[in-house]
């Protein structure tokens, strides 16, 4: 029991990571303007990453499975554990980086150890997401911005009424966010071990919990202390750093990012665009970061803007490159060790 | 929970309301003293003086409440900042107003013969520059993509008053007036620049407001 614990701990911490720092993405602006408390942020968080994780977390992490079926729960925490190294060491060295790129990274690394072919395919499809999720984000926000400048237009509210709905409208893209991000997120802190541990299904009365859903729910609880703990601060920074825009811009940034991270999360709206014969979107877990990047050049361009950062692109793009690159040889090498100093099999 | 929030922002909305009211009310009792002061009709002009301060007392009262109401209800923190300095900024303005009445009151000065004209048309555009910022904080509420239409027109009658202020002084300190004591002169200097102050403070004020929308754009 001690040893499961100890393997899950290394999963436990890049979830605790995500925590701190993907939670500003959601409440960053909102916290660090003052527009809602830290403790309400918070409190939304913690309940609908969990409720994320939970209900939708299977999706990605069955694409995760697919990539490459870590075999043994020693291999899966070293999986864990490098995407959590390369994960610290990036950000110290203040590359952008994402807890998704980097588990993709730790699982080619163990592929590659233990001579299973990686699935191009999957990884096509997965890099394929990465890319396009900060465009479709950009996309989405492009129009919102116009549909809410319509309406605004239109509508003639009450600035005070339009404070009152915009704070509210931030809580609750804000709920929404959280759920999206534990919905696509919690593959790259729990999706390693999924498919190792065996653990019975736990019947409630009218809820049947998973071996897997216990694990996200860990996971989820992993991501909330991380909120908790560590978040205030990054809110702070990013809220600072970001205040040219606008509150109803901050709402439109959130949603459109959220939104983009729920499309590459929820089964239930792939089933439905196959159903309607459109074509879905994979189960991706992608960065949230880079979406609400996306998301802000989108509503830069809406504007009129003709400033394209393009040394933020290109930080994206070595995103997209370095940090699978880098937690692949941090996964490669203490796999290595794993099996030869600490005698544990890993294949 | 939302609907009580909600109705509170919907009581600060009427308070709102209410006190731009009051700084129009101001303005056109403003214009309305002045007038009857220099048409000499002395009488009246005493018997409402007190209209003024009434005004003015009244509009304290509401800025006093709205200051408290933007701090406990919900407002985001950037907005509520903005909202408080406007609503200062525009206070000055009836204190303004109350003030260059009761002093006309005190001092009684003399309005020359063959300046009425000009007096009155000073009086009327810098009511008027009130009256043109009063709509133009109202747009900013209700409507924002009316702010700058009235912040031009704000603009206009402040360069109109800045016109008349400047006719008025030459008029006083030439040989037309010569027969005028010097003492009674810088009386009227005086008077003359309080009664354009009102129309400063407005364009003051519609500056803050053509920013604070700015910073409404999403």
């Amino acid at each position: 029991m001690i040893e499961v614990i100890i393997y899950l701990s290394s999963g436990l911490f890049l979830g605790w990571s995500l925590g701190a720092n993907d939670a500003a993405n959601i409440f960053g602006t909102a916290v660090g303007s003052k527009m809602v408390k830290f403790s309400t942020a918070a409190l939304i968080m913690t309940i609908f990453v969990i409720l994320g994780s939970v209900v939708s977390g299977a999706g990605a992490s069955h694409t995760l499975g697919a990539l490459g079926q870590v075999g043994t729960l020693p291999a899966a925490f070293v999986v864990a554990f490098a995407a959590a190294v390369a994960v610290s060491w990036m950000t110290k060295l203040s590359l952008p980086v994402s807890t998704s790129h980097s588990i993709v990274g730790g699982i080619i690394g163990w592929n590659l150890y233990s001579g299973y072919a990686t699935d191009l395919s999957v990884l096509r499809e997965i890099v394929g997401a990465w890319i396009f999720s900060p465009v479709l984000s950009a996309f989405f926000a492009v129009v919102l911005y116009f549909a809410f400048r319509k309406w605004l237009n239109n509508a003639r509210v009450h600035l005070l009424q339009l404070d009152f709905y915009t704070r509210w409208g931030l809580l609750i893209v804000g709920a929404f966010g959280a759920y999206s991000l534990g919905a696509n997120n919690i593959a790259n802190v729990m999706g390693v071990f999924t498919g190792i541990m065996e653990i019975p299904a736990y019947n409630l009365s009218i809820f049947s919990f998973s071996g897997a859903q216990q694990l996200f729910l860990l996971g989820g609880i992993a991501i909330s202390v991380g909120v908790v703990t560590y978040s205030k601060r990054v809110m702070l920074t990013v809220g600072s750093n970001i205040m040219d825009i606008s509150p109803i811009g901050a709402f439109i940034v959130v949603l459109a990012s959220s939104t983009t991270l729920f499309v590459f999360a929820s089964a239930g709206l792939k089933d439905f665009l196959i159903m309607l014969g459109l074509p879905s979107f994979p189960l991706v877990p992608v960065s949230s970061s880079q979406a609400v990047v996306g998301a802000v050049l989108g509503l830069g361009l809406a504007k009129g803007g003709r400033n394209i950062n393009f040394k933020l692109l290109g930080k994206i793009g070595v995103g997209w490159i370095l940090t699978p690159i880098t937690a692949a040889v941090i996964s490669f090498i203490l796999l290595f060790f794993m099996q030869n100093v600490f005698i544990r099999s890993v294949v | 929970m939302p609907h009580i929030l909600f109705g509170r922002s919907k009581e600060l909305e009427i308070e709102i309301t209410e006190y731009l009211d009051l700084v129009n009310q101001g303005a056109l009792t403003f214009k309305r003293d002045l007038k009857r002061y220099v048409q000499k009709d002395f009488e009246l002009f005493e018997e409402s003086l007190t209209d003024i301060k009434k005004i003015e007392n009244n509009a304290d009262e509401h800025q006093k409440d709205i200051k408290y109401k933007l701090y406990k209800y919900m407002l985001i923190p950037e907005s509520r900042a903005d909202v408080l300095n406007i609503i200062e900024e525009i206070d000055t303005i009836t204190d303004l107003a109350k003030e260059v009445i009761y002093e006309i009151s005190i001092e009684k000065p003399v309005i020359p013969a063959g300046l009425e004209s000009d007096f009155l048309e000073l009086v009327e555009n810098s009511a008027e520059a009130v009256d043109m910022l009063v709509k133009c904080v109202r747009a900013f509420f209700e409507e924002i993509s009316q702010v700058n239409d009235y912040v031009n027109k704000v603009h206009f009658y402040e360069h109109q008053a800045d016109k008349n202020e400047e006719r008025l002084k030459r008029k006083i300190f030439s040989d037309q007036c010569e027969e005028i004591e010097i003492a009674y002169k810088l009386q009227l200097r005086y008077f003359i620049e309080e009664i354009a102050a009102l129309s400063d403070q407005a364009e003051m004020v519609s500056e803050d407001v053509s920013v604070a929308a700015v910073k409404r754009r999403i």
